[in-house]
């Protein structure tokens, strides 16, 4: 199957096309409009603060406490007749369910939900050993269908509009062209039922992981979690070491502060509470239920006390619906498995700074993805941290740090660094850059391209309030 | 967030710390709040050796830079008076970043203390000066833009409308989107120039559908990038530094 390639080093090119493209443009706008204003008007019935706190503080408890409860809720799971499987990188984890999957000699796979899936390209591996993965989750299937990857950690297929999924449908399954959303989400319906009847194992990701039960929840709104975690005889879910909580109770806030960050919904259709496969007597579920836990680069970020909130991240998606520079470019132009403010954030712990070094950058630092974050992730000091990472100032345990260390950037900040640590030689400059403002350039680069040049007064305001000195002390007004 | 801060009473004194941007393009801004403030009857001490709050390298990564300029800034502030700043962004950087930036060095508590002594300009005429305006302007339509830094960094969002407000000929009109960004961001507008020209953009759209006559904001940034978007497309639609727009009304 071929892809669509993003890739995160050309962010620059793909962000020219995306804000190219007026149906893109239009699409983003109008969705994440609609985003915001639902979880606005959603949180109307909370103290939105106080329970972002709670949220917060339920993320640190479970971080500070993570390798223990990660022992409690493997035992736990063990106890309950989930088998638990270790993974230090995506290619191990692919393996481990490659492998349970062989020994069931299973050929077709119908997936959930997951982005730690996608973070490590489950379904290429799957097929590479002839086995078939099928996305559930209806914007899944319809990227999966149109051959992409999701642009939407929640909402994988919210780049395309009716039309544009009505012709994909059209095109592939061999539905109707028409504008009926009912009729398109039936169809897909009917053709997925079909295949969760057939399928061997099913794959779902993980909201919370309790360490004190050892109960795995899934949260969704389709139905297609729940099928994909019973219908099948094998189970298999897989998610990041982070997700793991330690208290049954813990769940309550952080499922308020999900589905109303997420989608504005006080609550999900289904909230899927799995802890046990099919028990003697009982009729369905399962017969293996397995979870996988996946490292891929949290254990190093868990290493550093800063970096370390990164992890808090509950994978709403708020941020992303909130960042005005995710709103114009989309999500495939950053080129990464999750987009916008979580992924610049993210990512580079995955793949490197030296692929990501555009990410971080990529942020004007506005703050709205740290205001509306459930979890209050500092996300504008996250991408600080990087960006000093990136240039080689930062404590050095970020994968490529330095690599956009450069002498004459380095050469350009010392100077500046000087000059704005010798008092009188800055007002001599800012003085001589006031009479000299003739001179100076009307094209700065691309500021100029959309934007008049700055121009440098002709008078600083140290020599503004000099004269304002001198003419209040000889008793008038300047 | 910003925590809750009790504010004093209105002192006799006060610092002013200009910021580099309005001592190299909109000193006459720096000088309207210095008289804004005067004419409360507090007396104005602008450290001469003053130069720039340290935020550009500080937001680039640079953070070896930026902690021997603010270092630099640091003794500037002796007495125990206020220090107004007329911008939210180096406002933002001095409350909020100079602690973190000097966590673990020997003027940690230095930093702290000067970090705990920093105001907003719109802030410290509302909260401490509790100023009473009298518009002496014509009846025009006026759209703000509170910068992000001023919004959020530093949890002011109502003061500049309120100051505002008062103005008797002021229509305050709201642009779509009010709370977005405008693209500015330092040298984001720089690094990534498409996808801040697409903000700026849409932020001009947003004031011009509002039907503003003219905008103001707190932060020198903003200016230059909403106001060098409309001059670039030679609007009549001009923007001003709110210390500049609240003196030329009141005076
Ligand atoms: S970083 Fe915060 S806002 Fe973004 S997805 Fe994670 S929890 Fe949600």
């Amino acid at each position: 199957m071929s892809v669509q390639q993003f890739t995160p080093q050309a962010f620059h090119r793909q962000a020219h096309e995306a804000l190219g493209d007026p149906q893109i443009r239009a699409n983003f706008r109008r969705a994440m409009d609609g985003l915001m204003t639902k979880r606005r008007d959603v949180f109307t019935d909370w103290d939105l603060e106080t329970l972002r706190e709670l949220g917060a503080n339920i993320r640190l408890r479970a971080l500070a406490k993570l390798p223990d409860l990660l022992e409690q809720l493997e035992t736990n799971c063990q106890t309950n007749g989930i088998r638990v499987h270790w993974a230090e990188d995506g290619e191990a984890a692919c393996r481990i369910i490659r492998e349970l999957c062989e020994a069931r000699g299973a050929k077709s796979v119908i997936k959930g939900k997951s982005m730690v899936s996608e973070e490590m390209h489950l379904n290429a591996h799957l097929e590479a050993a002839g086995i078939e993965a099928l996305e559930s989750d209806l914007g899944e299937y319809l990227v999966q269908l149109n051959e992409q990857t999701p642009s939407h950690i929640i909402m994988p297929a919210i780049h395309l509009n009716t039309d544009e999924i009505s012709e994909i449908m059209h095109d592939k399954t061999g539905t109707e062209r028409t504008r009926d959303v009912d009729y398109m989400t039936a169809a897909a319906r009917a053709q997925l039922r079909e295949r969760f009847m057939s399928a061997d194992v099913g794959v779902s990701g993980v909201n919370f992981a309790v360490a004190e039960t050892g109960t795995l929840c899934l949260v969704e709104n389709e139905g297609n979690g729940r099928m994909t975690t019973t219908v099948p005889p094998m189970h298999i879910a897989v998610t990041g070491i982070e997700k793991v909580v330690e208290h049954l109770r813990d769940v309550p806030p952080l499922y308020a502060l999900l589905t109303r960050s997420a989608t504005g919904q006080h609550v999900t259709t289904y909230f899927n509470m799995i802890s046990s496969p099919r028990k003697p007597g009982e009729h369905d579920g399962p017969e293996e239920v397995h979870l996988v836990l996946v490292d891929n680069g949290r254990s190093n970020i868990y290493q550093d006390d800063e970096l370390l909130d990164t992890l808090r991240c509950i994978r709403c998606g708020a941020c992303m619906n909130h960042c005005p520079v995710y709103t114009r470019v989309g999500g495939h132009t950053y080129g990464t498995t999750y987009p916008g403010p979580i992924g610049k954030i993210l990512m580079p712990h995955m793949l490197g700074l030296e692929a990501t070094k555009d990410l971080p950058s990529a942020s004007s630092l506005c703050g709205a993805c740290g205001e509306v974050c459930p979890v209050k992730i500092p996300i504008p000091d996250l991408l600080v941290r990087l960006r000093k990472e990136a240039v080689g100032e930062g404590r050095g345990n970020v994968p490529g740090a330095g690599v956009k260390r450069n002498r004459k950037e380095v050469a350009a900040w010392k100077s500046w660094q000087w000059l704005a640590t010798h008092p009188a030689a800055w007002r001599g400059s800012t003085a001589v850059a006031g009479k000299l403002r003739g001179l100076a350039p009307s094209r700065v680069g691309p500021w100029t391209e959309y934007r008049s040049a700055p121009k440098l007064a002709k008078t600083s305001l140290h020599a503004l309030v000099k004269a304002h000195r001198r003419a209040k002390d000889e008793g008038g007004e300047s | 967030m910003t925590p809750v801060k009790l504010y004093p009473a209105k002192p006799d004194k006060v610092y002013v710390f200009g910021t580099c941007l309005i001592d190299l393009f909109y000193p006459e801004a720096g000088l309207d709040a210095i008289r804004l403030l005067e004419r409360e009857g507090i007396e104005v001490i602008f450290p001469d050796d003053q130069t720039c709050c340290g935020q550009p390298a500080y937001t680039s990564g640079y953070h070896d830079e930026a902690r021997a300029v603010a270092e630099a800034q640091l003794s500037l502030f002796p007495e125990p008076w206020p220090i107004i700043v007329p911008s939210g962004s180096c406002g933002g950087m001095m409350r909020t970043h100079y602690p973190q930036l000097f966590a673990g060095t020997p003027r940690e508590a230095e930093a702290r203390e000067v970090a705990s002594r920093i105001y907003e300009l719109t802030e410290f005429l509302v909260h401490v000066c509790h100023v009473r305006l009298e518009d002496k302007g014509r009846t025009e339509k006026v759209a703000m833009h509170t910068s992000c830094s001023a919004r959020r960094e530093m949890g002011l969002a109502e003061t500049g409308p309120a100051l505002l407000a008062q103005l008797g000929g002021v229509e305050l009109v709201e642009q779509a989107r009010a709370a977005e960004c405008c693209g500015f961001g330092g040298t984001f507008a720089v690094r990534h120039p498409e996808v801040s020209a697409a903000m700026v953009e849409d932020k001009t759209l947003a004031i011009e559908a509002a039907g503003a006559e003219h905008f103001v904001t707190s932060d020198c940034g903003c200016l230059m990038n909403i106001g060098g978007r409309f001059e670039h497309q030679k609007k009549s639609l001009g923007g001003e530094h709110i210390a500049s727009y609240l003196w030329r009304r009141t005076s």
